[in-house]
């Protein structure tokens, strides 16, 4: 998936239902092999869970630059939520080593700007793990509804137009 | 000191192998401090040392200054934090041990802006690197100048910059993100911090790439953000802390603060400080299947 097009979905995520009442939008980057596979299980298994989680699938968590993350909030994402295979289980053997320690410094990073850690929430989730997938939708969801929009980000947004 | 520095320049000058010696001289009006680049051996004497040496020479040896690597095999006056950056750079392949001869100074701390300079090296003049510097006799060097320096740095970093952090750790997230929003409002996107970064030595930095555009480039709050983010992000694990971005922003924005925060982190979660070692690969392009994830659910 090229850069561009990994843009463009999380443009396209983030405009949409625009004028509806306020509900939270998370924005999830996930693995193509796990948790997109776990997603589609409680699909198929008619699972319900809250629609405010729009799915960007990757091929795998290493791929996910913390810019992903960052743009889904300049975006207007309220939520990030980022899922990939357990450690070990990865298709390219360490691609989710390799993301894990970025995110290990991304998170420091992210809290020590002063982002509410409600709003970015990492996991594993494996292709048979769709309870897994609706609770933690489910939870997040809730979570970042608590908080309301994500206002601080909203407002750098603004600043200067 | 500086005679035996010029001595050592010369030396290595008209032994040929050497055709660059990159250090500290004196400015015209002999105010301030400036890079010199020595490639005569009669040249030698511009070459200074002291406490206003506070320049991180070590960009010069990377690939954003073609026309340096094109005059020959360079010779590096360096304190010990600049030797940090040079490992990495090592350690990262961008510069060969054999290619770079390295003249270590054995330094008691440097003023941390040129300005503040008086005449006498004070405690509250020299940056938080200089209060806890374990390099103050380099680590890694082919020739030292200068007598030994007896200093222990503290066990804990001690010094504003870390005071700082930890006071800054229990405010409240909000109280944070007002403080940053703040500073990287200010940001003026000169790209100052990155251009003086011994290790923002990619050629073209995710910044300049518009296809797409992850990064806005007008001095926008968001693009700030995004930029101020990512610019720490990618450091993470390799930045020694040197200050030279801190120094060098015009607006004053305290990046040295993320950085340092990050380096702890990376300490603290990894075990790796960067700038020791120059066989160890940077800590964010390995991995341990035992690495902590207790915010991962």
């Amino acid at each position: 998936m090229s850069n561009a097009k990994v843009k463009a979905e999380i443009v396209s995520k983030e405009v949409e239902g625009k004028d509806a009442p306020w509900e939270p939008r998370i924005t999830a980057l996930v693995c193509n092999w796990c948790t997109y596979a776990g997603a589609d299980l409680a699909g198929t298994s008619r699972m319900e869970y809250r629609p405010n989680v729009r799915i960007i699938k990757l091929p795998c968590t290493g791929r996910i630059d913390p810019l992903f993350i960052i743009k889904a909030f300049e975006k207007g994402a309220d939520g990030v939520l980022v899922s990939g295979c357990h450690p070990g289980d990865c298709h390219y053997n360490a691609g989710n080593y390799h993301a894990r320690r970025r995110w290990i410094g991304f998170n420091s990073l992210m809290e020590f700007i002063g982002i509410d850690m409600k709003r970015l929430h990492f996991s594993w989730i494996s292709a048979s793990e769709a309870i897994k997938w609706v609770d933690l939708v489910n939870d997040v969801t809730e979570e970042v509804k608590k908080l309301g929009p994500f206002g601080e980000y909203q407002d750098i947004n603004k600043d200067g137009l | 000191m500086e005679d035996q520095l010029r001595e050592k320049a010369k030396e290595l000058l008209e032994g040929g192998e050497i055709k660059v010696v990159i250090g500290y001289g004196w400015n015209n009006r002999k105010t301030r401090i400036t890079p010199v680049f020595i490639t005569k051996a009669e040249d030698v004497d511009k070459l200074v040392f002291n406490a206003l040496c506070v320049n991180n020479l070590s960009i010069y040896l990377t690939r954003k200054y073609k026309d340096i690597q094109a005059m020959g095999k360079p010779a590096i006056v360096a304190k010990g934090c600049d030797i940090k950056n040079i490992v990495v750079c090592i350690s990262e392949g961008q510069v060969e041990r054999d290619n770079v001869h390295i003249i270590g100074m054995t330094c008691s701390g440097v003023v941390y802006k040129q300005e503040l300079w008086q005449g006498e090296l004070k405690d509250n003049i020299m940056p938080s690197k200089c209060h806890n510097c374990d390099v103050r006799n380099p680590h890694i060097t082919d020739s030292v100048i200068g007598d030994p320096v007896d200093f222990t740095p503290p066990e804990e970093p001690a010094g504003m910059l870390f005071d700082k952090i930890r006071e800054f750790d229990s405010k409240p997230a909000s109280d944070r993100w007002e403080f940053w929003n703040e500073h990287f409002t200010r940001c003026v996107k000169c790209y100052a911090c990155r251009q003086v970064c011994t290790l923002c030595y990619c050629e073209r930095c995710i910044t300049d790439k518009n296809q797409p555009q992850w990064i806005e480039t007008s001095a926008h709050p968001r693009g700030n953000m995004a930029w101020n983010l990512i610019r720490a992000q990618h450091l993470a694990g390799r930045c020694t802390q040197c200050g030279e971005c801190e120094r060098a922003c015009p607006v004053n924005i305290p990046l040295n603060m993320v950085n340092s925060k990050l380096a702890l982190t990376v300490k603290e979660s990894f075990g790796y400080r960067a700038g020791y070692d120059t066989e160890e690969h940077p800590p964010m392009i390995v991995y341990k299947p035992e690495d902590e994830e207790d915010f991962i659910r």
